[in-house]
């Protein structure tokens, strides 16, 4: 008996039309890709991109050159020299961070004592000359400063959790 | 002595004490850590952090462990939960004023009491009202104050009163307002203040310098030996990336117990000083240009080798390691020169003959606070050598007698038995030979017709009535422009109160130069040369066509000669080995090398004691500067002297070593006789270098020149 089924199965081409009514399914059901970049999916207020160092609403740099960051990074990426401000603060002279290294573990925001240093939801960046993978604290203090309000929200948005 | 054991219980364990032990000395010997701040075992004891209370059994309340001396069957819980209760209650209290800025304090990552209030600290703070905030105090270019984070320990205090001897840093008010400060305001002035960075358990006193610079966590830490003087401190230098960054002291009980001199700690600032010498450099026609390490090298090959014989000259510094003074007394030898010497400070030379092999101090480091009597002659030993300085104040508290003779009266803090001052070390020193009843050919002219003062023979007394006795004679009496007399006399004295004799000498490394054969009249070992060469002043007099200086700035470094720089620029070529560029080294030298300093080189010193102490570079070095035994190394490649394929330091110090075999400091023979000084003995004609310039390094370390001690040494106030 099964073997006349499989027989007229065959013949009708079941297979294809099983295969076929799968497709015609999806055919009319909503559609779940994107057009990137002019379409982008919703990103989560924790998702961790490119680094940004943060300053005060007064405008005072909020690092304070604990180092923390550099001795938790897993990565070796971030380098920090100090010395005292001319106010007899303690200031970085130097914060660079690799961003070949960075594994964007975000251990570095979790270290931080006074939320300098942190991963905005930037992921779109590229480098175009060798030494440009380096993030220098000029660029990290710029990336704060045109990204203040996102960063804010972003942690607001999260405080509630910590 | 069986009385003297008691024995207790800790924690369980029956454990053996010594009677009049502290409970936490017991407790340290067998390995069982009671946490505390104020407690410290070179200190006396405070017992006012309270953090070391123990359970005892029997008594009603947890008792502090360092201030309770053991008694037979004692039983000592440290872990019990009253013991426990009793020091986490403790932290709490301790930490409710000390402020939570553990992110930018230089203490954080080695601070005492972050540390254990990991295990004694409460997770959240149960205090809520306003902490206390003290002003901080400017107490000086080397120690930072953050009073704030003061715990009231009073170990500075303390280390002010029991090891410095003048106590700057005191307490004023009570209970909670209590303050550490100068009573006026005013800077911490002593050779070894800065030990007290150290003891604090917090960051109330920090490295002024190291302020900021970099965390305990991310260097690395390079054992190293102190290049200021003959004691040889021995020193950790902590290294970033290459650099140092702060010299912290390395323990050892025979030299330097725990603490260091404060120009040991500060004076790696001078490695990175604007000073520092990065290329080398010629002169040609009047002006000078960078030449490459290549065409310096084959420059100063091409002088050496055209100055065969005796027309070439090495002054080496008494800095300079074993290796180099053994590679440059190769050198010398391969060139066919005698004329080499370490005794830049040397005026009087005309005794060499009865030199031993080495000046040393006839005793061990750790001896000397043993001693009954000492008489120190011609040294302001607190500026020569602050270690030796602390043994001989300790000496004084044992109940041994110090005196001084000196023609100047210096300040040392503890009681001087017998000061003779006034006039010269000859007249002094004569005065004090007859009242020991020396009496020897030797010193017959210098002690004809002398009559001992008071002083003189309370001195000679105390000499010989002591068990144990020692003379020391220090760098002014070497800088002496009779110290051939000084010696002969100090000899004199030394037998004839059966004392022994010894001598402090400026730099690291002047015994292991003399052992290394850096001298005109002796080669390595002490073995006589068949014909004494050249000794410092007199090449500088006679015009050698190559004259190699080793570490060596004229006029600063240079006391055995005036005019060293002018008497330089008349050679007729100088090549300076020098890890720095001054005026008067440009005036003088003729090539410029750059050379590594201490800290960028590996090397051996020999102490005063004879103790080798070798140690490895632990810097990059600065520029293209190398290290010195390695310019040497190349120089003698270049010369084609046979032998100088040295590998590593290492191999330099294995040919030096089995070359000396147990060679010994020997000791000082009067051998002719001393003649009368003839106005050679005038006090004031006596040369005490200043604490903070006794060599290049530290006169180019910014925070000790800034010193009230440098200022005051320059002439500027006393303010």
């Amino acid at each position: 008996m099964s073997r006349i089924t499989s027989y007229i199965k065959t013949f009708a081409l079941w297979e294809l039309l099983k295969g076929l009514s799968v497709t015609m399914r999806n055919f009319f059901r909503k559609s779940v890709t994107l057009e990137y970049p002019e379409e982008k999916t919703p990103q989560s207020s924790r998702f961790r991109g490119l680094h940004a160092l943060r300053r005060y609403p007064n405008g005072e740099e909020r690092c304070i050159a604990c180092k923390l960051c550099e001795a938790v990074c897993p990565a070796l990426a971030i380098t920090i020299e100090s010395d005292v401000s001319q106010d007899g603060t303690r200031r970085t002279t130097r914060y660079d961070i690799d961003l070949f290294k960075c594994i964007y573990c975000g251990f570095c925001e979790e270290a931080c004592p006074v939320d300098a240093i942190v991963e905005t939801r930037l992921h779109e960046y590229h480098m175009e000359a060798p030494g440009e993978n380096i993030m220098t604290k000029d660029k990290l203090l710029a990336v704060g400063e045109k990204y203040d309000a996102m960063i804010s929200a972003d942690k607001a948005a999260d405080a509630k959790y910590r | 002595m069986s009385d003297d054991i008691v024995n207790i219980e800790v924690d369980g364990k029956p454990v053996e004490g010594r009677r009049g032990q502290m409970v936490i000395e017991v407790t340290d010997n067998v390995g069982t850590y009671v946490p505390r701040f104020c407690y410290h075992e070179k200190l006396s004891i405070a017992a006012n952090c309270r953090m070391c209370l123990v359970d005892i059994e029997g008594a009603p309340k947890p008792i502090p462990a360092c201030a309770q001396p053991i008694a037979e069957g004692m039983k000592i819980f440290t872990k019990s939960p009253r013991a426990i209760a009793a020091q986490r209650a403790t932290m709490e209290f301790l930490l409710i004023n000390h402020p939570l800025d553990c992110p930018i304090c230089d203490q954080g990552g080695e601070c005492e009491l972050q540390d254990l209030a990991m295990g004694y600290g409460r997770d959240i703070s149960r205090y809520n009202d306003g902490k206390r905030v003290v002003k901080d105090k400017d107490i000086g270019p080397l120690v930072s104050t953050d009073m704030t984070r003061c715990i009231h320990c009073t170990r500075c205090v303390r280390f002010g009163e029991e090891i410095q001897g003048n106590p700057q840093l005191g307490t004023t008010e009570r209970g909670e307002n209590v303050k550490i400060s100068t009573y006026v305001e005013q800077n911490v002035d002593h050779e070894m203040s800065a030990n007290i960075i150290d003891l604090c358990p917090v960051g109330a006193l920090n490295n002024k310098p190291y302020r900021y610079s970099a965390r305990a966590w991310e260097m690395t830490q390079h054992a190293t030996v102190s290049p200021h003087d003959c004691v040889g401190s021995n020193l950790y230098a902590h290294v970033l990336r290459g650099t140092v960054k702060r010299i912290v002291p390395r323990e050892n009980e025979s030299i330097n117990e725990s603490w260091i001199a404060d120009r040991d700690r500060f004076s790696y600032e001078a490695i990175y000083s604007e000073d520092r010498l990065q290329t080398p450099r010629i002169k040609e026609s009047g002006s000078w240009r960078e030449i490459s390490w290549t065409d310096a090298l084959a420059k100063a090959a091409e002088t050496l080798t055209e100055a065969v014989g005796e027309k070439a000259g090495f002054i080496a510094s008494p800095a300079a390691t074993v290796e180099e003074s053994h590679l440059l007394a190769r050198l010398a030898t391969h060139l066919g020169s005698n004329n080499i010497d370490h005794r830049v400070d040397r005026r009087d030379v005309s005794d060499q003959g009865s030199d031993p092999v080495f000046y040393g101090l006839g005793c061990e480091l750790d001896e000397i606070e043993k001693q009954s009597a000492v008489l120190v002659v011609g040294s302001n030993i607190r500026n020569e050598a602050p270690i030796i300085a602390h043994r001989l104040r300790k000496t004084a508290l044992n109940g041994g007698q110090v005196s001084f003779a000196n023609a100047s009266e210096y300040e040392f803090y503890f009681d001087v038995a017998n000061y003779a001052s006034g006039a010269g070390l000859v007249e002094l020193l004569a005065g004090i030979a007859v009242a020991a009843k020396a009496d020897s050919d030797a010193i017959a002219e210098l002690i004809e017709g002398v009559s001992p003062t008071d002083v003189q023979s309370h001195i000679a007394e105390a000499l010989q009535e002591g068990d144990e006795s020692l003379v020391l004679l220090g760098c002014i009496a070497a800088r002496h422009a009779a110290s051939s007399a000084v010696r002969a006399l100090a000899h004199a004295i030394s037998n004839a109160t059966n004392s022994k004799l010894g001598f402090v000498t400026a730099g690291p490394n002047s015994a292991g130069a003399s052992l290394a054969g850096v001298l005109p009249h002796r080669v390595a070992g002490g073995q006589m040369r068949s014909k004494a060469g050249l000794g410092v002043a007199e090449m500088l007099e006679a015009k050698l066509d190559a004259l190699v200086l080793v570490n060596v700035e004229p006029d600063a470094d240079i006391s055995a000669t005036t005019d060293a720089t002018g008497k330089l620029a008349r050679q007729d070529y100088v090549i300076a080995l020098t890890p720095f560029v001054s005026d008067a080294l440009l005036e003088a030298a003729d090539l410029l090398l750059p050379i590594g300093t201490f800290a960028e080189s590996a090397g051996t010193y020999v102490n005063a004691a004879g103790t080798w102490q070798s140690f490895g570079g632990v810097a990059t070095p600065v520029g293209e500067a190398r290290p010195c035994w390695k310019v040497l190394r190349v120089l003698g490649n270049l010369t084609e002297a046979r032998g100088f394929d040295y590998v590593s330091s290492d191999d330099v110090l294995a040919e030096i070593q089995s070359e000396l075999g147990t060679a010994a400091a020997g000791s000082y023979s009067a051998a002719g006789k001393a003649t009368k000084p003839n106005g050679a003995d005038a006090p004031a004609d006596e040369i005490d270098t200043p604490l903070y310039s006794v060599d290049g390094l530290v006169r180019r370390a910014n925070a000790l020149q800034c010193t009230l001690s440098a200022r005051r040494a320059a002439g500027e106030g006393n303010s």
